[in-house]
């Protein structure tokens, strides 16, 4: 099956739609993507006739969701090239893949004086675990900084990663500037010092093809939502080794293997840290999502993706009273674009852009460290997915127009 | 045309208020201060307020960063309550906080708000009424709190 992008976007009734009497151009897919007919149909199928819970009944309907289950589990390591399906951990999402390391392997692992090494582009959920984690254990909190036009500085990278170091948490691509960053490298370098990668893939999983061993992380966490998937699902991958080392998370059902009075055994992966009831349905929305993904390709994704910014990156730079931040230069860029109007805070952009049916994001995009970095407050963000088109640029660019108009045409005083 | 319902939004005096914001500065003995934030998009106001022996506000200023509504809003909010007790002060703190909201409230009521009463158009955008409503929060809070300083979130 193989996907014509042009027609895409009738799989996605969503955008289907006017809002403020406009038809609806949905630039916010950094916060979450929209889900194809594809991946609704999969949880409306598993419900009205798999639904039970897994790995317990001996019944018919408790087996086929258990093969439902591990089938979507075998999807996503395919996708992202893990060696055994083992090392794919269901979560919640991104945030509580990253505290599972953190509080598992870095409980264990970090001791007084060690170093965590983070880059000042983090998300917070690939920050505060990190820094409290820190706190605890009385280790250092690292930052690497950015180059002038945005992308991870390397230098300081080989600085800051020392032999002191034990954890090295970079994203693999900046939620905020779109930045794309070198994990295979920063993971050497960490290697190299005898410090475990982390890599946080929120923004990297639905764009582009991601081949975790080939990255060779440690650990690699992603959220389901924004690839298309439903939201409460999410996956961690890590190298079985470390996963084996590592205590659990959670305690409960399902990650067991005898319990007894005053003691305890647990299950082999990956149920070891998937305790209690999990997101058995949402697994299975996920697994439709990577179908989907995989049937147009993630090179073909990326490709579409930065046609659509390396047409609107230099129109946006070149636009009188635009500040764009983070790579100026498309080619190391994904579809998320952070920028400014010259005197205009952005959530009044955010709220013009609304009123002619775009859709984008308005705030510090939680990465307040950065935004400080960068001496912002704020930044509008606008991010693009497969189904959007250079059309839906153009739209952006027009409402962008409009609203500077709007706002010099209102304002008393001319500049 | 999406834009014109902005109109009713961004009104010219709220523009106004927003580019030449009143008593936006710092105080020199101010008896009450507050920062508040606002966690959604990282604005920030610190609020000062200078009470009389007889609890009249003799003096207030504010500083800090925030969108067009948020600077309008305490610039209108200091127009309002200078001049005014201290219960005068939360009484009409009240009123902005229930009209945004879509209370109905006395034509008397909404009158004492001045300029700030224009801003009952938020309620058509409801993503943007914490962008009005920062500012009269930090006035209830500096006036109700026994501390001198606060800084909170």
């Amino acid at each position: 099956m193989v996907k014509n992008l042009n027609n895409l976007r009738a799989d996605f009734p969503v955008l289907d739609q006017t809002v403020n009497d406009e038809a609806l151009v949905y630039l916010d897919n950094a916060a979450t993507a929209q889900r194809p007919n594809q991946v609704i149909a999969a949880l409306t199928h598993f419900y009205q006739t798999d639904n039970a819970n897994v790995h317990r009944g001996v019944h018919s309907l408790a087996e086929r969701a258990t093969a439902d289950y591990e089938q979507a589990r075998r999807k996503v390591q395919t996708f992202i090239n893990a060696a055994e399906p083992e090392t794919v951990i269901f979560t919640k999402g991104t945030t509580d893949g990253l505290n599972l390391v953190a509080s598992t392997y870095g409980e264990q692992n970090v001791a007084a004086g060690d170093e965590i090494v983070i880059s000042i582009m983090e998300h917070h959920s690939n920050l505060i675990p990190w820094q409290q984690l820190a706190h605890r254990k009385n280790a250092t909190l690292k930052y690497i900084n950015l180059t002038a036009d945005g992308q991870l500085d390397l230098d300081d990278a080989q600085a800051k990663i020392t032999d002191r170091t034990k954890i090295v948490a970079v994203a693999h691509a900046s939620n905020v500037m779109g930045t794309i960053n070198p994990i295979k490298e920063l993971a050497r370098i960490a290697h190299n010092h005898g410090a475990i990668f982390v890599g946080d893939g929120a923004q990297a999983v639905p764009h582009m093809a991601v081949d975790v061993q080939d990255l060779d992380v440690d650990f690699y966490a992603f959220s389901g939502h924004k690839m298309m998937g439903p939201t409460g699902i999410g996956v961690l991958y890590g190298k079985r080794a470390l996963l084996e080392a590592m205590p659990p998370y959670q305690f409960g059902g399902e990650m067991i293997g005898f319990v007894h009075q005053f003691d305890s055994t647990w299950a082999e992966l990956p149920y070891k840290f998937e305790a209690g009831t999990q997101n058995i349905a949402g697994a299975v929305g996920l697994g439709a999502a990577v179908d989907y993904l995989t049937a147009v390709g993630m090179p073909t994704v990326q490709a579409h993706e930065h046609e659509i910014v390396n047409y609107l990156l230099p129109k946006l730079t070149e636009m009188p009273g635009v500040t764009v931040y983070g790579p100026q230069d498309p080619a190391n860029h994904t579809g998320v674009i952070a920028f400014n109007l010259d005197g205009l805070h952005p959530h009044d952009v955010a709220t013009a852009l609304d009123m002619e049916g775009v859709a984008v994001r308005a705030g510090h995009h939680c990465a307040q460290p950065l935004m400080t970095y960068l001496g912002l407050t704020a930044t509008a963000r606008a991010s693009f997915y497969l189904y959007n088109s250079v059309a839906d640029a153009d739209q952006l660019l027009v409402a962008l127009t409009e609203t500077k108009e709007f706002f010099n045409h209102g304002t008393v005083e001319t500049k | 045309m999406g834009l014109s319902k902005l109109s009713s939004l961004y009104r010219e005096v709220i523009l106004d208020h927003s580019d030449h914001p009143h008593h936006k500065h710092a105080l020199d003995a101010a008896t009450h201060t507050i920062t508040l934030k606002n966690p959604t998009c990282g604005d920030v106001i610190n609020l000062e307020i200078k009470l009389s022996a007889d609890e009249h506000i003799e003096d207030i200023g504010f500083t800090g960063e925030g969108c067009t509504i948020s600077q309008s809003s305490a610039s209108m909010m200091t127009d309002a309550v200078l001049g005014k007790s201290k219960e005068e002060a939360l009484h009409m703190a009240k009123t902005f906080s229930d009209m945004v909201m879509g209370k109905t409230h006395d034509q008397a009521d909404l009158d004492q708000l001045e300029d700030a009463a224009i801003l009952s158009s938020i309620m058509s955008f409801p993503a943007r009424i914490k962008c009005a409503t920062l500012s009269w929060w930090a006035l209830q809070r500096a006036l109700l709190n026994d501390k001198p300083s606060e800084e909170e979130e």
